[in-house]
């Protein structure tokens, strides 16, 4: 039996915004019979553009249910731009989470919401635009790459929860593949690991932040293991230290220096700092 | 919360007649029937009174009898201990609505350079045998084919299908997990070299199964051990286990009229309600040839899950073979092997009776069942399509 929240729980018995808006402003509908689920979404927007009502009609398990509920609430009184960036985690979020195999049904939440924008604004998703790349669920390379870039997707199986391609023959499952290893790659070179600015600091902050450090996040430890060090100097990023009680005679004492003390330094104090040891 | 389980298909419950007798072999009577001492040959004369008790109930002789830990087990060991007799034949012929026990075993052998044939079924689930005919050549080493459905109910003609692959001179194997206890079985009468059967399906508790092995048969054991069970499948004995699995057996004979009259009733005016009461509903499979207490019945145009959560919020515990229940994308094996449509096979749920089941409880099924399938059909966005496409009025 599956793990469902109580929100999921509620929205599924009690779904909000259940049925067809007569002459709505936008109109999306994804998914099908076949698929197992399908989701038809209606909006009317008010005088100042915003969303006045909603409504969805859903074929689908008690989770899919639920997601359709969910996204009617969140737009709910939102601009069209506002609307639009509710993505696929925010609708789960909002349930207090779904079961990983069942991501699909958030994504199929956002996919109808933004096809409905699409009619509203005239403009028409076409699936023929883009490469079906499941054949089994009709899910193109589009869908596949959004979902990857929007929840960070690392695995076939990943892609089949979120997206649910893959999730029959499996015939397509090196095709996905390739597309996971593109997509991170761009994702990579997007944005390489950032780390946070480091303001420049003084010798005062400096030599203080060494000893906080040491202090917080290096000494507890060294203790845990009946060791000890102390500080003795600091010469521009040279930091001298003695190591006392039993890391003094530690065989590994040079690997706890440089592989442990210096590391920790360089993540809170400084990039370049050395650490070097002071014998008695 | 009031509890209506019509799920005896998963598993049943354990008869209490069954579990009392079980007792006394955890902390009285533990002696190991191998012992030599007095402590365990009194423990291994109730081991074979229960192997007895199970023969009978089968049809067969005690010595026929393997006591295995699952059906699962049951029909591995059938099929991997017949393939190792016979290294040099490398076929394999079984049907595409078995059971994960074998159908799951059919990528394992091809991958082993076995060739498959998966015999298909038509749309009430029915085998063609003149397919089983053709397919079956020199090289075939074993055949199998299950006695009746799990999903269905459905029923196959085990002794045609039996007396064919015999007159070839090959072994014939059937998964009986859902037919033993609801059909009379009686391998006396019978062609069948190998039968699979699992205790909890038949008010014994889970982890006791038996592969009935016909005298004569070549089999390798898949369990290599101890000389237990005439060195067909090492492991001390689960004693309570066979204990409960052979009172289970004995009570099991005596329902078997029950399940034919008073079961079969119950579960034909569950069927009836159903398909009086709510539009746009099929039963899946031969209505016919079909276990006394299943029905797989499919809701168009709604989806099974919805539907068990519904069920299971009033206490109406059943199954479905839709996808979302499963884990799995696609609806159920043996619906798509049907071709059953996809308006419907997402919207199948089995219920499937015993005879601890009452007329009240169909009542119970009946009254809340109807609001249930109306409901979801309010949300679904297929349902206003249709009346729409049948011209009728919508409110």
């Amino acid at each position: 039996m599956w793990e469902y929240t109580e929100k999921v729980k509620d929205h599924f018995l009690n779904p909000r915004n259940v049925g067809e808006i007569d002459n709505p402003d936008g109109a999306g509908e994804v998914g099908s019979l076949a698929c197992g689920d399908a989701l038809r979404l209606t909006f009317k927007l008010d005088k100042n553009k915003r969303i006045e009502d909603v409504k969805f009609k859903t074929f689908g398990c008690a989770s899919a249910i639920a997601s359709s509920s969910a996204i009617t609430e969140m737009i709910k009184g939102k601009t069209l731009e506002e609307a639009e960036k509710v993505t696929n985690r925010d609708i789960a979020e909002y349930l207090g989470g779904l079961p990983e195999e069942k991501m699909h049904c958030s994504v199929m939440g956002r996919e109808a919401l933004e096809v409905a924008i699409a009619n509203y604004r005239g403009e028409k998703v076409k699936k023929e635009d883009f490469e079906i790349v499941c054949n089994c669920f009709g899910v193109t390379d589009r869908e596949i790459i959004k979902a990857i870039r929007e929840n960070d997707l690392k695995t076939v199986e990943q892609v089949t929860y979120y997206t649910k391609a893959g999730g029959g023959c499996a015939q397509c499952h090196p095709k996905i593949e390739a597309i996971i290893e593109k997509v991170r790659k761009e994702m990579e070179k997007e944005a390489p690991p950032v780390r946070p600015e480091r303001k420049k600091l003084t010798n005062i902050q400096k030599i203080k932040l060494i000893e906080e450090t040491l202090g917080r996040e290096i000494v507890p430890a060294l203790k845990a293991d009946g060791g000890d060090l102390d500080l003795i100097d600091i010469e521009g990023n040279k930091v001298f230290v003695a190591l006392r009680g039993k890391c003094s005679f530690c065989p590994s004492s040079e690997f706890t220096l440089k592989q442990y003390v210096e590391s920790k330094l360089r993540e809170f104090v400084s990039d370049d700092i050395v650490v070097e040891e002071v014998r008695p | 919360m009031k509890i209506v389980y019509v799920d005896n298909n998963a598993t049943t419950k354990v008869d209490p007649e069954v579990l009392e007798v079980m007792l006394p072999y955890f902390s009285e009577l533990y002696g190991n029937p191998s012992s030599m001492h007095f402590f365990g040959g009194q423990v291994q004369k109730k081991v074979n009174e229960a192997r007895e008790k199970v023969a009978d109930f089968l049809g067969a002789e005690p010595s026929e009898i393997v006591f295995t830990s699952c059906g699962t087990e049951s029909d591995n060991g059938a099929i991997f201990g017949t393939l190792n007799s016979y290294p040099e034949k490398r076929h394999f012929i079984t049907s595409r609505v078995e059971h994960p026990a074998i159908n799951n075993i059919c990528p394992y052998l091809s991958r082993k350079d076995y060739r498959i044939t998966e015999l298909s079924v038509d749309r009430d689930g029915r085998l063609d045998l003149d397919e089983l005919k053709e397919s079956i050549t020199d090289e075939t080493a074993l055949v199998s084919i299950m006695y009746a459905n799990n999903e269905t109910g459905v029923i196959f003609p085990i002794k045609e299908i039996g007396e064919i692959v015999k007159s070839k001179g090959i072994p014939f194997h059937t998964d009986a997990v859902q037919a033993a206890g609801k059909i009379p079985l009686n391998m006396k009468k019978s062609t069948i070299d190998m039968l699979s059967m699992s205790g909890h399906k038949l008010h014994a508790p889970k982890g006791i199964g038996v592969l009935y092995i016909r005298k004569g048969t070549k089999f390798s054991p898949f369990m290599i051990g101890g000389h237990q069970e005439k060195g067909r499948r090492g492991g001390t004995e689960n004693v309570p286990y066979i204990i409960g699995l052979g009172k289970a057996c004995e009570l099991a004979k005596k329902h078997l009229d029950d399940e034919n009259t008073k079961v079969k009733a119950l579960r034909d005016y569950l069927e009836k309600n159903i398909l009086e009461k709510i539009p746009n509903t099929l039963v899946n499979g031969d209505r016919i040839n079909r276990l006394p207490n299943t029905l797989s019945v499919s809701f168009e145009y709604v989806e099974g899950e919805s539907i068990l959560l519904l069920l299971s919020d009033l206490g109406i515990c059943a199954s479905s073979g839709s996808a979302c229940t499963s884990g799995s994308l696609e609806p159920s094996h043996v619906l798509r092997a049907m071709g059953v449509p996809f308006t419907a096979a997402h919207g199948s749920i089995r219920f499937s009776l015993s005879v601890y089941n009452t007329k009240e409880e169909m009542d119970y099924i009946i009254e809340h069942l109807p609001p249930i399938i109306q409901k979801l059909r309010d949300i679904s966005p297929f349902w206003k399509d249709y009346l729409k496409s049948q011209g009728k009025k919508i409110i």
